[in-house]
C-alpha cells in the first residue's frame, strides 16, 4: 500500500490530470520527437523551442497512463527555460533515478515524485518514455524512439 | 458444432467442488503482495493441474527417449505416450483419425504452417478473408503471404456490440476466395464467433475454413466435423496443459495435398542428395525432435478435463461469467468492451479517469492478476478507439469470491486514482 502511495503521488496525480504544456504546440518549435512502448501502446510527440541553446518553450501531445503522462508533463516544466547543458544533464539524473534504487545522483526537487517508480520495474518504461523522445528532440532525430 | 456455455444442458453431476480443484492447482495458492492470489489472466495463459506437472516430471524421469525409429524399450515408451497424446487430442476436437493432428509449438505455429504450406499454392490474385477481431497471429502470417505472393486479404467487418457483420460476409466472398480464416473466440472481447454459419458460406464460395480455437478451446466442445472446420488450431498452454505444444488440426485430404512446412528428419521417407520423399501426414509437418513432453502433458491436460466433466465446467463457467457481468454492470465510472450475446470469460474494461497499465498495477497490488494492453489485436483496439483496455478472464477454478475481490480492487483504483 505504501509504495502505490509513493508511486502515485498527488504531484504525479495532479499531472496526469492537468498535464502542463500538454497539446501545446510552441509558435517556433524547431526539434520535435516521437516515440512510443509497443508494448502498452503509450506514445508521445514532443515539441521543443530553442534559441541560443536554450529550451525557451516546449510542450508534449499523445496518450499514455497515468506515470507516462505526469512524467512527461514534469519534464516539460523542469526543462522549460534551461539550457541544453542542463536539460542533458537532469537526463541523466532522472534516468539514474528511475534505474538505480530511487537514489537521485543530484537534487531534483519536484521530480523527487518519480523515485517511487522504482519499486515497480514493470513501470519504469512509462517514466522514462517522455524523457526519451525529449532527448531524441534535442538530437534532432527524425527516427522513432522505441522502448524496446 | 459449437455449444456456447450457455447450452441448456442440466449438468448430469453435481457441481464442481471448487475447494477440490482449486488444490488440483498448486500455483494457485500463494500469496501476492501479501494477499492470497487472485488469477484472472486466464486468457493469455491457464494455470496447470498437478495431474499435468506430474504426467511430465513422470515422463522424464522414467520414459524420455528420441521418438519413432528407436528399437529399445524407452523409445518405444516414449513413441506410444506421444502417438496416445496425438489420438487424445483427435478424440477430444472429434477429428476421424489421429493423423490429422499435427503438433506444432502453439497456435501461432499452426495458422503459419497452413500460411506457408497451403499458401503456398495460392496464386497473385487468390484472397483470403480474415475479421476484425483476430489476434495478430491470424493477421500477420496472411500479410506474410500477401507480400510473397501477392494475395489479397480481406477484412469482414465487426459491429459495436463485437459481433461480426456476417450481412457483409457474402459479398467478400469471390470465386478468388481461397480460405477464411476467424477466430472462434475473441481473446480482447470475448465473442463466441457463429463458426458453423461461416463455414456454410465459405464452403458455398468454393473457400476453405481456417478456425483459429486458441481461446475458445479450454471453454467450449469443439467438433470440427459438425463445425465444418478444414483446419483447426489451438495452443496447449491455455488450456491447462503446459506451454511450447499445440496442435494443428487438418482435414486428412487437404494435409495429404499439402507440401512440408519445415525440412529435416522425421518428415521424409526417402533422402538422396537429388531427391528427397515426404512422409505422409502428420509426420510429413513435424520435422526434427517433437516436444514429447510437451504432448504428454496435454494429454494429461485433456483427461483432467474429462475427469471434471465438461459440462459441469461449462456450468460453472456460465455462472460465474453472469456473476461478473452482473457485479461490474453495477459499477459506476466502468465501461465493458464487447457485449456478443455469446461470449466466452473475458472482461475487458475500461475505468473512467484510469489507463488500463495503472489499473493493472492497482489490483497487482491487492493481488490479482489481470492484463493490460491491447491484447495482440491492434485492429480490435483501433474500432473502440481505445490504446488498450483492461483485461479479466476467468477459467474452470475461478470463484465469485474472486469476482467480489475484483470489484473491491476496481473501488481501490477509483480511491488511489481518484484521490
Amino acid at each position: 500500500m505504501n509504495d502505490l502511495r509513493a508511486l502515485y503521488e498527488d504531484v504525479i496525480l495532479d499531472h496526469n490530470r492537468r498535464p502542463r504544456n500538454f497539446q501545446h504546440k510552441p509558435g517556433g518549435a524547431n526539434h520535435q520527437a516521437f516515440g512510443f512502448n509497443p508494448l502498452c501502446g503509450d506514445e508521445f510527440t514532443v515539441y521543443l523551442q530553442v534559441e541560443n541553446n536554450i529550451v525557451t518553450d516546449v510542450g508534449f501531445e499523445g496518450v499514455g497512463c497515468a506515470i507516462a503522462v505526469a512524467s512527461t508533463s514534469l519534464m516539460t516544466e523542469a526543462i522549460k527555460g534551461k539550457p541544453i547543458a542542463e536539460v542533458e544533464a537532469l537526463f541523466q539524473s532522472v534516468h539514474h533515478l528511475l534505474t538505480h534504487k530511487g537514489e537521485a545522483a543530484a537534487p531534483l526537487g519536484k521530480l523527487a515524485v518519480l523515485a517511487g517508480v522504482h519499486e515497480f520495474p514493470m513501470r519504469i518504461k512509462c517514466a522514462t518514455l517522455g524523457w526519451h523522445v525529449m532527448k531524441a528532440a534535442i538530437e534532432n532525430q527524425h527516427e522513432t524512439v522505441c522502448t524496446e | 458444432m459449437t455449444r456456447p456455455l450457455a447450452a441448456p444442458r442440466p449438468p448430469t453431476r453435481p457441481p464442481l467442488d471448487l475447494d477440490a480443484v482449486r488444490a488440483d492447482f498448486p500455483c494457485l495458492d500463494q500469496e501476492v503482495h501479501g494477499q492470497p492470489l487472485v488469477y484472472l489472466d486466464n486468457a493469455a495463459t491457464t494455470q496447470k493441474p498437478q495431474a499435468v506437472i506430474a504426467a511430465m516430471a513422470r515422463y522424464y524421469a522414467h520414459d524420455n527417449a528420441n521418438v519413432h525409429r528407436g528399437v529399445h524399450a524407452l523409445a518405444e515408451r516414449a513413441t506410444e505416450a506421444y502417438e496416445q497424446a496425438r489420438a487424445k487430442v483427435a478424440h477430444f476436437l472429434h477429428a476421424a483419425e489421429a493423423a490429422e493432428i499435427v503438433f506444432v509449438r502453439g497456435t501461432t505455429e499452426a495458422i503459419n504452417l497452413v500460411a506457408a504450406s497451403l499458401g503456398n499454392r495460392f496464386t497473385a490474385g487468390d484472397e483470403v478473408v480474415i475479421t476484425e477481431m483476430e489476434h495478430h497471429s491470424n493477421i500477420v502470417p496472411w500479410q506474410l503471404l500477401r507480400d510473397r505472393l501477392g494475395i489479397c486479404l480481406k477484412v469482414l467487418p465487426m459491429d459495436d456490440q463485437g459481433c461480426l457483420r456476417l450481412d457483409k460476409l457474402d459479398a467478400l466472398l469471390t470465386e478468388r476466395t481461397r480460405l477464411v480464416a476467424v477466430v472462434h473466440g475473441s481473446n480482447a472481447l470475448g465473442t463466441i464467433n457463429p463458426v458453423r454459419e461461416i463455414a456454410t458460406r465459405a464452403h458455398a464460395a468454393g473457400a476453405l475454413l481456417l478456425v483459429d480455437g486458441a481461446q475458445a478451446v479450454a471453454h467450449l466442445e469443439v467438433d470440427v466435423h459438425a463445425m465444418g472446420a478444414d483446419f483447426y488450431a489451438f495452443s496447449g498452454h491455455k488450456v491447462y496443459g503446459p506451454m511450447g505444444i499445440g496442435c494443428l488440426y487438418g482435414r486428412r485430404e487437404l494435409l495429404e495435398q499439402m507440401a512440408p512446412y519445415q525440412g529435416g528428419g522425421e518428415m521424409i521417407r526417402h533422402v538422396t542428395f537429388e531427391e528427397t520423399t515426404y512422409a505422409p501426414p502428420p509426420a510429413r509437418f513435424e520435422a526434427g525432435t517433437p516436444n514429447v513432453a510437451g504432448a504428454v502433458g496435454l494429454a494429461a491436460a485433456l483427461d483432467y478435463l474429462d475427469s471434471l466433466g465438461r459440462e459441469r465446467i461449462a456450468a460453472h463457467e456460465q455462472d460465474l461469467l453472469a456473476y461478473g457481468l452482473a457485479q461490474l454492470a453495477g459499477l459506476t465510472g466502468v465501461r465493458l468492451i464487447g457485449n456478443a450475446p455469446e461470449r466466452l470469460g473475458i472482461l475487458s474494461m475500461v475505468i473512467a479517469g484510469a489507463h488500463p497499465h495503472d489499473v493493472a498495477t492497482i489490483l497487482d497490488r491487492d493481488g490479482i492478476a489481470i492484463r493490460a494492453g491491447h491484447h495482440c489485436a491492434h485492429p480490435v483496439m483501433d474500432h473502440f478507439h481505445l490504446p488498450a483496455t483492461a483485461r479479466a478472464s476467468l477459467a474452470l477454478y475461478n470463484r465469485r469470491a474472486e469476482i467480489d475481490r475484483l470489484v473491491a480492487g476496481i473501488h481501490h483504483v477509483q480511491e488511489v486514482l481518484g484521490r
